[in-house]
């Protein structure tokens, strides 16, 4: 079966203003509204184009965190994933985060197991900005990787795939299978309507404990504080063009 | 003793001055030992421009035709056969150091951290998360192979003067074929580069319109200004994906950053917090922008542009 594989990762939804504990030691995230990352919905969006375009079969979900990580793959079904899978984390201890070498070490035994031509997972996290699963992962399976993808097309074998580089816009053509990651302008991801998270509430959710996967997990890093970033101080508001101009060249700027 | 790597960027003829920014985030480290490797089909114009980068020891150029351009699944075999030896593998934190540097760490199985904003030992390093609202300290178990990608915000480029030995390295790796570069779009632009610009006039949703978006031109023209874009003007088609500037677009550290039209999301602002003098021009007194801005000017831009170019001519 032609399959897709989409990564849905559950972070503090991008509209929230977060805040530190006291103590440095985190973000706060109880009581915080929680939501796919949006750079995943853009690579569920694709993957659902793609088998509405009738070049895959089936879409699959797969999320990796703690059992709260189920409510954003049923977002992810609602929205039109046949079926989601959850490598579920310990709800405490070191285990709860896993790093990005561990994450696409247990994409790679979804990826050996469900044999998709594609996996699509959003260029970066919004909570740790690392940027890192997708490369890791393609590098791991041996296959090719198109990361910030603004378009993709799939002609049978290959993909090729416009990506946005510093210098402007790069296409490359890459054999599939392979991986991608989306940037922001690939797509806009549809709405989910009410009918559709009725449904699906009966869509297949399988449940893996990370455990039972043998990925080696430890941590290599250790996060030691969370600090606030240094505060611009607010300048002054001048009247006029004219004035604005006399101020920068005061200083030198212009 | 640290043996520090860095992956040198460029476009076949020209250093990336993120290079150069990488070498200074190493020397951070007082016991930091210099090498830059230079992937290319023709490495030696790049080679000598990293030889002469103030710092490096040693220049490695891996020479083949595979490396014309930057494919990450190409180039990261052949620096993981060289990288072996060294303690810290770095790149800088562009789209081609993102890119290619988790690759290399999944060949190292040595874990990346990624946008370093500050080395404070030889496993201790500072990066921002949440879209910069949050720094991190983070700790790499000792004795562990590193990899990362710089911040080029946070650093300075370093200084030329060096005289780093050049070295032909050829390791023995079958290159794959899978990945095909078939174009990049032609950057055809005589303005400085936004990234490391000096001064950047930027525009955002306000500007209404490409052609109303020229304006940001015209005034950079004026100032000899890049230009940059926040991504509201970028996905309404004013400008092009490669001016958008904030969290995922570029971060930038200009001594002059010329807000017009902005509003100031935290994504945007995310991409300027390390820009010497910002300027805020805009309508809405109430925008987030003014909060964050050196000088701050409420007004219709359509009128307040103008008028600027005519002050600076």
């Amino acid at each position: 079966m032609k399959r897709i594989l989409v990564g849905i990762k559950r972070v503090v939804d991008y509209n929230v203003r977060i805040r530190l504990k006291p103590d440095g030691t985190g973000i706060v995230t109880d009581g915080v509204k929680m939501s796919i990352n949006p750079f995943d919905e853009i690579a569920l969006e694709e993957a659902l184009r793609i088998r509405e375009r009738g070049a895959a079969e089936e879409v699959v979900a797969v999320s990796i965190g703690t059992g709260d990580a189920q409510q954003q793959l049923r977002t992810a079904l609602a929205m039109g994933a046949d079926r989601a899978i959850l490598v579920e984390t310990p709800a405490a201890g070191a285990d709860t985060q896993i790093e990005p070498l561990a994450a696409a070490a247990v994409l790679l035994k979804l990826v050996e197991r469900e044999q998709p031509m594609l996996v699509i997972l959003g260029k970066q996290a919004i909570d740790d900005d690392n940027s890192q699963t997708g490369q890791i992962l393609a590098a791991l399976w041996d296959r090719p990787q198109a990361t910030f993808a603004s378009k993709v097309e799939l002609t049978g074998e290959t993909a090729r795939v416009t990506r946005e580089v510093d210098a402007g816009l790069e296409t490359l053509e890459v054999d599939l299978p392979a991986v991608l990651t989306t940037d922001l302008r690939l797509n806009e991801p549809r709405y989910v309507k009410l009918p559709d998270i009725m449904k699906a509430k009966k869509k297949p959710l399988e449940v893996v404990p990370l455990a039972n996967l043998g990925v080696a997990t430890a941590r290599k890093t250790t996060v030691v504080r969370f600090e606030p970033p240094p505060q611009r101080r607010k300048g002054v508001m001048v009247k006029d063009a004219a004035e604005l101009v006399a101020a920068l060249h005061a200083k030198g700027l212009v | 003793m640290s043996r520090i790597l860095i992956i040198a960027e460029h476009d076949g003829t020209h250093l990336n001055p993120g290079t150069a920014k990488c070498v200074t985030c190493a020397a951070g480290l007082a016991d930091a030992q210099i090498t830059v490797a230079v992937l290319a089909k023709d490495p030696a114009a790049v080679a000598a421009q990293a030889a002469a980068l103030a710092g490096v020891t040693k220049v490695l150029t891996l020479a083949n035709p595979a490396n014309e351009h930057p494919i990450a699944a190409v180039l990261a075999p052949q620096i993981a056969a060289i990288a072996r030896d060294f303690t810290h593998v770095l790149g800088p934190a562009t789209t081609f150091g993102k890119d290619l540097m988790p690759r290399v760490a999944a060949l190292l199985g040595a874990p990346q951290i990624s946008e370093i904003m500050a080395i404070e030992s030889a496993t201790r390093f500072r990066r921002p998360i949440y879209a910069g609202n949050a720094i991190v300290t983070v700790d790499v178990v000792a004795g562990t192979q590193i990899a990362g990608t710089v911040r080029t915000a946070s650093f300075s480029a370093a200084g030329t003067g060096g005289n780093a030995t050049i070295e032909d390295v050829a390791p023995a790796v079958t290159l794959p074929t899978h990945t095909r570069f078939v174009s990049v779009s032609a950057a055809s632009s005589d303005r400085p580069d936004l990234q490391t610009a000096r001064r950047v006039v930027s525009g955002g949703r306000a500007l209404g319109s490409a052609e109303g978006f020229k304006l940001m031109f015209a005034l950079a023209d004026k100032l000899g200004a890049a230009v940059g874009a926040s991504r509201a003007a970028v996905d309404a088609g004013y400008a092009p994906n490669e001016l958008q500037v904030g969290q995922t677009g570029k971060i930038i550290a200009p001594e002059l950053y010329i807000a017009i039209g902005i509003s100031g999301a935290i994504q945007h602002l995310t991409g300027i917090k390390d820009a010497r003098t910002i300027v805020a021009i805009n309508k809405d007194a109430e925008a987030p922008i003014f909060e964050v801005a050196d000088y701050g000017l409420v007004g219709d831009l359509f009128e307040i542009v103008p008028a600027l170019g005519t002050l600076l001519e």
